[in-house]
């Protein structure tokens, strides 16, 4: 077991944690996921990176797990999620070895939530910042309202992803749902598969160099950088016809 | 005017009940223009409210209390269902949500300040906290919202209570748009959006859909404030005794009832008219709901749409409400529809006192606009004694009332206190006809 800072921890947190080399271990078994998320929490921003990493067991799709960390924690769940893994997330690594439920990542501000499996709906909602990296698929509304964050969906993404997104990056491999990018703001999308439609004053744009290399800088982040090329894939962005209603433009609504 | 004499003498022009001056006058806007009026405020039109109601006062059979000499208090806990920390006000008036954007920073500062010195909580809006709201209000109810414009969890832990928004009494199923000219560069980058552009705040929450998502969600708000901060819920007066139900179900601290009267920001004329229901008639359903459930006062109820005076906050209270919340009062106490500024007003086209186009963001009084010339003229300091003069004279009012009916506690107002003035508030009510027994439906 690491040493830690003892005066943090009450005897009950010191007596949850299982003992490995380098990863303190919570099992969700015999731990609740409010004394887990309370001992996650209560790390500042002022956290060293290697200080602390923890490794959670049997989640067996519990909800609210890690949610609102402030501090560059490594947090690994072993298995399935409920909703809003990782919500508002600031600064921490969150690694899930399994499917994600509805809002995984929400609003989350800063970090990396990569799921290893599929994500349910409204992944990464709202979310201002940080890199969500799904491996499998994700569902409807992937992305809605986004405010900064990048996302990037190894598979593909269901309908109205990217809904009224406002800034930040989605990057789907596989193909993507009906109505792509309704009503979006000023965010990017590039899809590299088959997109079934898009939604109100949502238009492919021209990939140029600039959007290229952009799309290279989060294939890398993704590790993809160099086993997928950007070319294959297609921009699609905001025409900018619906940003100051006119009555003309009711038909579009 | 010229008239037309007939064989059978003068027959005066007569106006049509169905096509009335506003009806033909709102036609013919729509003909010119193409599109539907938008303003700001709750319905303008006459529904049942709270004066349709009577306090039957002391008498024979009950004893009232000495006005100025015997205490009435007034204090008032919210959240105290599942909070660590419950919010504490002295008085049961509170203000209610209103965004920066929609309201300038000095109006929300002065929102802030007036609440501070009254006692009571402010509540931020759509578009996030800003720093002068905080440091000014002792305490802040910060409203979670579906388009999420600001949300942060730094914000949320600084909140005294979070208040989720389903919906609001001028607009139940509505989401808002803040038109670009009122995007000044602070607020778009607060809510991350280009300056300039129409910025549409969402109907519905964008990461959960009905009672059960919303029980995880609350989960999830809790976890991340660590179960700190009481959870308010608030939702349009439509189906009250249902959505409390619901509210109650999924988790909720305090439920906030807003009537159609409640204002808005800026929304279309037909949705504010016709759509939702008027406080009076809500808010005995909504307690008859936490009744049956046995939450009466476990879950606090709060209600809100066009609280006036005194007279208002004692007869919801007397329904069962735990506190009001105030906004389109709070905007008047503040200066909105001033008439010192009557020449500004029939420039706009308008007058003091009927003053709608928030959403222009061109309002003399500075409350509603980002133009710093225009919010210029609202000193936060002088504005928020105001609120704070206003606050007090409504809980001295409803104190008066409270006494004269033996109470020694606002909260000990009852239904059996009051009256109904027509058959519609005694039937929506459930309050006794006045000089009868007779509810209707009952």
């Amino acid at each position: 077991m690491n040493q830690i800072d003892i005066g943090k921890w009450s005897q009950r947190d010191l007596n949850m944690l299982r003992t490995s080399s380098d990863t303190r271990e919570i099992d969700l078994l015999t731990t609740s996921v409010r004394d887990l998320n309370a001992t996650l929490q209560a790390f500042g921003s002022n956290t060293r990176s290697d200080e602390a990493s923890f490794r959670v067991l049997t989640p067996n799709g519990a909800h609210a797990i890690a949610v609102g960390i402030d501090a560059p924690l490594n947090v690994e769940i072993a298995g399935h999620v409920g909703y809003y893994c990782g919500g508002m997330n600031k600064c921490a690594s969150i690694i899930i070895d399994g499917n994600a439920g509805q809002g995984v990542g929400e609003n989350m501000m800063s970090g990396v939530i990569h799921v290893k499996g599929d994500a349910s709906q409204c992944a990464g909602a709202t979310a201002h910042g940080g890199l969500l990296l799904i491996e499998g698929n994700a569902s409807a509304r992937c992305g809605i309202s986004m405010k900064g964050i990048d996302i990037v969906v190894k598979g593909g993404i269901g309908h109205l992803s990217g809904f009224m997104g406002q800034t930040g990056r989605l990057v789907a491999f596989g193909d993507a749902g009906e109505a792509l990018g309704d009503s979006i703001y000023e965010a990017r999308i590039y899809v590299r598969g088959k997109v079934e439609s898009l939604g109100a004053d949502c238009i492919e744009k021209e990939l140029r160099d600039e959007h290229r290399a952009e799309l290279f800088a989060l294939l890398k982040q993704a590790d993809e950088a160099h086993k997928a090329d950007v070319s294959e894939f297609r921009r699609y962005g905001s025409a900018r016809k619906l940003y100051n209603f006119h009555i003309d433009n009711a038909g579009a609504y | 005017m010229k008239t037309i004499e007939k064989a059978w003498g003068y027959m005066p022009p007569r106006r049509s009940a169905t096509f009335d001056e506003h009806a033909i006058a709102e036609i013919r806007r729509a003909a010119a223009t193409g599109i539907y009026d938008i303003r700001g405020g709750g319905t303008k039109r006459k529904v049942p409210h709270f004066d349709d109601l009577l306090f039957l006062g002391a008498s024979m059979s009950r004893y009232p209390l000495e006005g100025y000499r015997e205490r009435c208090d007034t204090r008032v806990i919210l959240g105290t269902r599942f909070a660590k920390k419950p919010v504490e006000l002295a008085i049961p008036v509170t203000i209610a949500g209103m965004s920066f954007g929609a309201l300038s920073a000095q109006a929300k500062e002065a929102l802030g300040r007036g609440a501070s010195l009254a006692g009571t909580s402010t509540t931020t809006g759509d578009g996030g906290m800003t720093p002068e709201e905080r440091s000014q209000s002792k305490t802040l109810i910060y409203q979670y919202l579906p388009s999420r414009y600001g949300m942060n969890p730094d914000d949320l832990r600084k909140a005294d209570a979070i208040e989720i928004v389903v919906g609001q009494g001028a607009k139940p199923g509505g989401g808002g748009m803040l038109l670009g000219q009122k995007i000044s560069d602070r607020v778009a980058k607060m809510r991350s959006l280009p300056k300039g552009i129409d910025q549409r705040s969402a109907c519905r929450h964008p990461d959960w859909t009905g009672a059960d998502d919303l029980e995880i969600k609350i989960l999830e708000l809790r976890e991340l404030t660590g179960w700190e901060k009481p959870i308010y819920l608030k939702m349009g007066a439509s189906r009250p005794y249902y959505d409390v139900a619901l509210a109650v179900k999924a988790g909720a601290d305090v439920v906030v009832l807003d009537g159609m009267q409640g204002g808005t920001a800026a929304t279309q004329d037909v949705f504010i008219e016709h759509v939702g229901i008027p406080i009076l008639s809500a808010i005995r359903s909504a307690v008859r709901s936490l009744q049956d459930l046995g939450m009466h006062r476990k879950v606090q109820l709060i209600v809100s749409g066009g609280i006036r005076s005194g007279a208002d906050v004692a007869k919801a209270l007397a329904l069962g409400a735990d506190a009001v919340a105030i906004g389109t009062a709070a905007l008047i106490a503040l200066g909105d529809n001033d008439p010192r500024y009557e020449d500004d007003y029939r420039a706009l086209g308008t007058t003091a006192g009927c003053y709608d186009d928030w959403h222009e963001g061109k309002d003399p009084a500075g409350i509603t606009t980002q133009d710093p010339a225009l919010s210029g003229r609202l000193d936060p300091v002088l504005a928020g004694r105001r609120l704070a003069n206003y606050l007090r004279v409504v809980t001295l009012e409803a104190q008066t009332i409270a006494r004269a009916c033996g109470k020694s506690r606002l909260h000990n107002l009852e239904p059996e206190d009051l009256v109904a003035l027509t058959v519609e508030a005694a039937a929506m009510t459930r309050i006794p006809l006045a000089g009868t027994d007779w509810i209707p439906g009952l």
